[in-house]
């Protein structure tokens, strides 16, 4: 920022003032968030120079941006291995193929330890899973929920028992039922996927179920009528009168759903050795290096990060599917 | 040419409360004929939108019924089109959609063009076909109204019934609207039921005007036949000495006969529940 900053004034001021004015508007807005993220990296560093543990020194920015660093050279050096193999691979089967045409080549997977970012690419795939699993239940749940009150007094117990328990007093089961049905000599997806998605479908349920009942009850009594006027079908009326009418709520329980998905994920992840970004941390922090608190440190603010960038895509999706363009959405 | 149309007989309700049954309404007796403009006034909660609403069929009475030209009602349904005191037009489809979801499902056996042309003509009867594209939220309260009303006509109601229709609007808006409608009922000739506390309004549109007496309990204490020539001039009526006679009418029964008392006791009830109720939220 500051450098584009001095770049700018040093342009010729005729051509530069519009865009400079533009720019000076947005500073305003940009100055706290700058101010705040540098007053944390600098007690962060503070602070950590001041504790040791039996890994050493807790590390600071400059060893954590030192690790980033290092993941990325692992991981492209990770590709480049596996791009050798395959080729390798490749002109084995060729010669094969020219000495006997019969030969049936086979082309073998490559083995090579997951990466930083193959993990990080596990979780998201898997939590992007498990979140859509819950979501297509607890959507339409919470329409029944919302709609009949037979249906909420059915349900609530349930909801009210189910919604505080942690994800990790399911896992155990979760892994024992995966293991006990998904029995196939060629299965589609791990086991250790399906544990972790299922696992994060049955946190995410919760808020998204509420959050749509209490939206679809709460849909104003006039715009109810105007739907009992015009006889409509329980179909369109749900269609028409009732999922626009509580898009707003129901996307508020999916944010929320998807926020305690990814945290559910992590720990799930770590508790049951599932690739993902939890088992990095995990294997990072049995590993006991010297960088490993470095390397844990990166994948909390990836996690983070991560984190914070499905928030705003489920906000751009409510931008989109909702008609209410100029509701202020946060 | 006036036959029996819509009759309302005996009709009472009761809602069940924590107390037992509170009676709203009792031998509401109301015979209409086609065509007619019926204005029903009275003090707020006296029960006239319980009326309107069992007419609509949103409410079930408790006792007695109503029949619409030999078939009693027993739901909602756009023969008994509902004009809606805040509008309730879908904020989130345009003016000509709103319009045209209700033409859609009351006459399915319409093409095409015919569906769009049903619904021109009917957001050109509420003079509203320059916002055809804009959502609710981007006209007026008086816009709206008419879209309102527009989509009531456009399901080719039997029965008109309109909730407060111009109650949340300013005097200039309400006099153009009143306008609007006379025009409408004039050409249309629909059966219109009303809900008003503005006694000029009632005097104004309607042919007869029903005047309730105050809950609990609450029935049709006056019926008044107001015999004005129409087409009806708002200015050459204030004038007009009969005019002034059925205000004189209205107002008596409202003010003198079914005064509303409201002792300090009772307000002060009143404002201590408030209270109460906004720490309960807080």
């Amino acid at each position: 920022m500051s450098k584009t900053v001095q770049a700018l004034s040093q342009m010729s001021p005729t051509r530069s003032s519009v865009l400079w004015g533009t720019i000076m508007s947005s500073v305003p807005k940009l100055l706290m968030p700058i101010v705040g993220i540098l007053l944390f990296l600098a007690v962060w560093n503070g602070v950590a120079k001041s504790i040791d543990t039996s890994l050493g020194q807790f590390p600071g920015p400059a060893q954590v941006w030192e690790q980033v660093v290092t993941l990325v050279d692992e991981h492209q050096a990770q590709r480049e291995k596996a791009k050798a193999f395959y080729s390798r691979q490749e002109e084995r089967n060729a010669e094969r193929l020219a000495l006997d045409p019969d030969y049936d080549a086979k082309v073998r997977e490559y083995t090579g330890a997951p990466t930083f970012f193959d993990q990080i690419w596990t979780s998201l795939y898997t939590v992007m899973i498990g979140f859509l699993i819950a979501s297509v239940i607890a959507v339409p749940l919470g329409i029944l929920c919302g709609l009949s009150r037979s249906a909420y007094a059915a349900f609530n117990p349930l909801i009210q028992l189910f919604k505080p328990v942690s994800p990790l007093a399911w896992l155990p089961l979760v892994t024992m039922v995966v293991s006990a049905l998904y029995v196939s000599d060629d299965p589609m997806f791990s086991k250790s996927f399906i544990t972790s998605a299922f696992t994060v479908s049955l946190c995410c349920l919760w808020p998204t179920l509420i959050n749509t009942a209490v939206g679809v009850s709460n849909i104003d009594s006039d715009l109810v009528n105007v739907s009992k006027v015009l006889r409509l079908k329980p179909l369109s009326h749900v269609r028409k009168i009732v999922l626009p009418a509580s898009v707003p709520m129901i996307f508020t329980g999916l944010r929320v759903s998807l926020g305690i998905g990814w945290m559910v994920l992590i720990a799930a992840e770590m508790l049951a050795q599932n690739p993902g970004l939890g088992k990095f941390v995990w294997d990072e922090f049995q590993n006991g290096s010297s960088e490993s608190l470095a390397r844990i440190m990166v994948a909390v603010l990836t996690i983070g990060l991560i984190g914070f960038l499905l928030d705003r895509l489920m906000l751009s999706v409510q931008r989109w599917v909702s008609w209410d363009k100029a509701a202020v959405l946060r | 040419m006036q036959t029996k149309h819509l009759e309302l007989t005996q009709v009472g309700i009761d809602f069940p409360t924590p107390k037992g049954p509170f009676n709203a309404l009792t031998d509401v007796n109301l015979k209409i004929h086609k065509g007619e403009f019926i204005s029903l006034i009275g003090h707020s909660g006296c029960g006239k939108s319980t009326v309107l609403n069992i007419v609509a069929g949103l409410h079930h009475a408790t006792q007695g019924g109503v029949i619409l030209d030999g078939s009693e009602v027993r739901e909602p349904g756009p023969e008994r089109a509902v004009v809606f005191q805040n509008h309730s037009l879908l904020p989130w489809l345009t003016v000509y959609k709103n319009v045209e979801l209700a033409v859609k499902q009351t006459q399915r056996q319409k093409s095409k063009k015919q569906i769009r042309d049903w619904v021109l003509h009917n957001l050109e009867l509420v003079h509203m076909t320059h916002a055809l594209d804009k959502l609710p939220s981007e006209i007026s309260g008086g816009m709206k109204q008419r879209v309102g009303i527009a989509r009531a006509l456009a399901m080719e109601p039997k029965v008109l019934l309109m909730d407060e229709p111009f109650g949340a609007l300013d005097a200039l808006t309400r006099a153009h609207l009143q306008d609007s409608l006379m025009d409408i009922h004039a050409e249309l000739g629909n059966t219109v039921i009303m809900i008003t506390h503005d006694v000029d309004e009632a005097v104004l549109l309607s042919d007869r005007i029903v005047m309730m007496t105050n809950g609990p309990s609450a029935t049709i204490g006056e019926v008044l036949d107001v015999e004005l020539e129409r087409p009806r001039d708002r200015l050459a009526l204030a004038d007009d000495p009969a005019y002034n006679h059925y205000r004189h009418e209205v107002l008596t029964f409202l003010y003198e006969k079914q005064k509303k008392i409201e002792t300090v006791t009772n307000r002060k009830r009143a404002s201590g529940g408030a209270s109460s109720k906004k720490s309960n939220v807080a």
